[in-house]
């Protein structure tokens, strides 16, 4: 059956509890504006899906002390992993032996860009010299949550959170862990706004994935753990299970560094390997959260994938990034949690902005949300570096 | 439960490592605030058109990881994992620093494409047109150990047979003098210089007569000086290895008050040969399969360089190691080693 | 236009990195993708920005960049008649 998934906590554009952004993934409402957050020459030419929280909101929301040297990242972080703990009604973490695998991209750059020309001589910004690293955010949040043990982080790229489900999945599997919480986090930031404008991806308008005349991406931010437990614990501790991590894949494309190859190799591997480890024949899958990130490149190439897959009968699928924007190394685990509430509601959830099928394979994802019976979803990451990773959920 | 055995071990660094056949022979004696590595001809191991992008740190973990698939006679690995604490650092910085000076006009991408943590694993699977699985870890200290903790896992699980595993670190230019320049303030700072380097292994579930056994390893966030002890011998006992059954000890030795716990750790044994090797390869987040590499060597040339005693004396037939690191006392790794 | 040519051969030669080439292995009808110089998508980014920057001349879209990238003769030809500075 799968690793059970006893928790789950995020905090996105579209809410900032699983509440929120279920009301909000029900009601179609998307969460991608103007940026408000961030002082950058781009701000009238990009849309983004920004947490609308500022970072003093943030701090006096999970009661820090007003001077602390969190980024951005950990701060979303560490209200994600915690809201996370507590729907697993977790108190205390040292009953068990409990990990925590986190992800992100960009780290601590959200102040490094801030501050590295004042790290020379002002006091206040060096605090921030130790903060950039990927590892800092996962640090201060195991260390908050008092995970002592197991700790780590995952950087590749946009499939990073996805490899830490699957990390941790594999973790409980060997018996090595017995409570794992797994997910990741990434704010937005100059850095990422600007890349992305280097390469030409990023959308001036709502970005609307698997359409014809896509143009582009838009980015966006997030936090989302899941809490995942072994079946003794769950027998031993009457957990209620919300759904169970059944399937997962990671394979490279090794084709570009940045590109997805024409016929999606590396993604029709991930989801080959995920559909081996769950046991399942394609035709068994449900509805699928794709990546979808409404690039040209990558929604052709995931098409051409998820054909080869499914052989032309592709189940329902849509991107929630039309919802979300593409929330980069947290992608993988906001669209896990998506997944969940959509085997939880059975619930299909809408692929916004999509008018027209693409020419190469006239594909149609789901537009509207839709009530379904839903045993399985499969959902999607692929990232710079041909990182590609699979996951699939299933039923409680 | 499949074993896990190291079948090649590559490391480039502040020495001659990497190209030298000898082992830590000639000494470069490490002083300053930074030291960089000694780079091999990269031109023997990449292709000008992929060299051309590259920043030290792809070079060097690109180069490093071909020779040590070449060195286990592996041409496609099942499976390429690093992990490295600061990425790729220079490219990130020249981004962030053409963002700040052009105000965010005319940026070129090549520079926020090669910043990615996953360069280096990234440009391995290009170069061998490797599908395989593709991981990488950046947790400060343990980077790597992550790395090789989840090679160990693939091959426990028999989900791989053959791993690629490294850890990389460059050394930019100004992330690296601010870090270095709060150590200073610190007067219980690292006794070494910052450096940079990368090194790659194979790992395999197969024993052959050149391979190295990992009998386990263990890592921990935080670790209390006054659980130290414990939780080593916990460690040793969990694997039937006696306290007395280890002959060397090598330790992430860099001088700072942090050291304490490589001395709690020392007390447990006796009349062990101890080691160290930071005053060799420099602090960096990844230093410690520095001393991974050393520690294969050593066992399977059954030598030990003058250069890497610490205290105690240098005895024939060595057949376990035990290697501890931490960084500023946080991110613990325990490696025990056997031939 | 010889020396517009010439200029774009040193330019390419140091924004691409192109150390192994010097200006006079590249001939004015020499593809710069492909076969030829061995260019790719990212290099063609790079030469948009180059585009902009140095000449005035904005391309929004990567698919332009195809036709007017094909050899040093054609992407002279397109400075020449589109330039802003």
């Amino acid at each position: 059956m799968g690793v059970a998934i006893t928790g789950m906590g995020i905090i996105s554009a579209i809410g900032h509890s699983v509440e929120e952004n279920k009301t909000s993934l029900l009601a179609s409402k998307t969460g991608i504006g103007d940026l408000r957050h961030i002082q950058t020459n781009h701000s009238q030419a990009i849309k983004v899906g920004e947490v609308s929280l500022s970072n003093a909101e943030l701090t006096r929301q999970l009661q820090l002390p007003e001077v602390h040297n969190y980024t951005r990242t950990g701060l979303l972080g560490l209200l994600a992993a915690t809201a996370a703990l507590e729907n697993a009604n977790i108190p205390d973490c040292s009953t068990y032996r409990t990990g925590f695998i986190s992800s992100t991209t960009v780290g601590g750059m959200d102040m490094t860009e801030k501050y590295i020309k004042q790290f020379d001589k002002d006091i206040t910004a060096q605090k921030y010299i130790a903060t950039h690293h990927a590892g800092d955010s996962t640090r201060k949040i195991a260390d908050a949550l008092r995970i002592h043990g197991l700790v780590t982080t995952i950087s590749t790229a946009c499939s990073s959170a996805a490899n830490a489900i699957m990390l941790g999945t594999r973790l409980i599997k060997a018996g090595k862990l017995d409570r794992v919480v797994v997910g990741g986090t990434d704010a937005l930031s100059k850095f990422t706004i600007n890349g992305f404008k280097t390469l030409m991806i990023q959308s001036d308008s709502l970005c609307a994935p698997f359409d014809a005349h896509r143009n582009g991406l838009n980015l966006g931010e997030a936090a989302a753990y899941l809490v995942l437990e072994s079946d003794a614990v769950v027998q031993k501790e009457k957990k209620e299970v919300l759904a169970y991590l059944s399937g997962y894949g990671n394979a490279n494309d090794a084709f570009h560094q940045t590109a997805s190859s024409e016929n999606g190799e590396g993604a029709f591997l991930a989801m080959q390997k995920a559909l081996k480890t769950a046991k399942l024949n394609p035709n068994q899958i449900d509805y699928i959260i794709a990546h979808g990130t409404a690039t040209t490149n990558n929604d052709l190439s995931e098409s051409r994938a998820l054909e080869r897959i499914f052989d032309k009968q592709i189940p329902d699928f849509s991107s929630t990034k039309s919802l979300t924007g593409h929330t980069l190394a947290a992608a993988g685990v906001v669209e896990a949690v998506f997944s969940i509430l959509a085997l939880q509601e059975q619930y299909i959830f809408p692929n916004l902005n999509f008018k027209t099928p693409m020419p190469e394979t006239g594909l149609k994802p789901i537009t509207s949300g839709v009530k379904k019976e839903i045993q399985h979803v499969l959902s999607n990451s692929f990232g710079f570096g041909g990182n590609c990773s699979t996951l699939i959920f299933s039923k409680a | 439960m499949k074993k896990v055995y190291i079948h090649s071990a590559v490391t480039i660094s502040a020495q001659d490592t990497f190209d030298s056949d000898g082992f830590l022979n000639e000494i470069k004696g490490l002083s300053g605030k930074t030291v960089a590595a000694r780079y091999p001809n990269y031109k023997d191991y990449i292709t000008p058109a992929n060299l051309r992008r590259m920043a030290e740190g792809v070079k060097m973990g690109v180069s490093a990881a071909s020779k040590a698939l070449k060195d286990a006679e592996i041409t496609q690995p099942d499976a390429i994992i690093t992990g490295t604490g600061m990425g790729c650092i220079d490219d990130t910085e020249k981004f962030l620093n053409a963002i700040i000076s052009n105000d965010e006009q005319f940026l070129t991408p090549t520079a926020f494409i090669q910043s990615t943590h996953n360069t280096v694993g990234a440009q391995i699977a290009l170069g061998l047109k490797c599908k395989a699985y593709n991981n990488t870890y950046s947790q400060a200290a343990l980077s790597f150990e992550w790395a090789l903790m989840d090679a160990q896992l693939l091959l426990q699980q028999e989900e791989a047979e053959n791993v690629l595993v490294g850890g990389y670190e460059e050394l930019g230019k100004e992330i690296i003098s601010y870090r270095r320049m709060m150590e200073d303030a610190d007067g219980l700072g690292i006794q070494v210089p910052y450096s940079e380097g990368a090194s790659f292994f194979v790992v395999s579930s197969e024993k052959t007569e050149h391979s190295v056994e990992l009998i386990d390893m263990e890592v921990y966030s935080s670790i209390s000086t006054e659980s130290i002890q414990d939780s080593l011998k916990q460690f040793l006992t969990k694997n039937d290895v006696d306290l007395s059954e280890i002959d060397v000890f090598i330790s992430g030795r860099n001088g700072d008050v942090f050291d304490s716990y490589y001395d709690l750790t020392a007390e447990l044994f006796e009349n062990i040969t101890q080691l160290h090797y930071k005053h060799l390869s420099g602090e960096f987040y990844t230093a410690s399969p520095f001393g991974l590499w050393a520690a294969y060597e050593i066992l399977y040339r059954q030598e030990i360089p003058e250069a890497m005693i610490f205290k105690g004396e240098i005895k024939s037939d060595n057949h376990i190691i035990l290697l501890y690191n931490q960084f500023k006392g946080r991110d613990h790794s325990f490696i025990l080693l056997k031939r | 236009m010889a020396d517009l040519r010439q200029e774009l051969k040193e330019k390419i030669i140091e924004q691409l990195n192109l150390e192994e080439f010097t200006v006079a292995d590249i001939a004015d009808d020499d593809a710069l993708f492909g076969d030829g110089l061995g260019l790719d998508s990212i290099d063609a980014l790079e030469l948009i920005v180059m585009m902009d920057k140095d000449y005035g001349i904005q391309l929004t879209d990567p698919k332009e960049g195809k036709e007017i990238f094909k050899s040093i003769a054609v992407l002279a030809d397109y400075i020449t008649d589109n330039r802003a500075k």
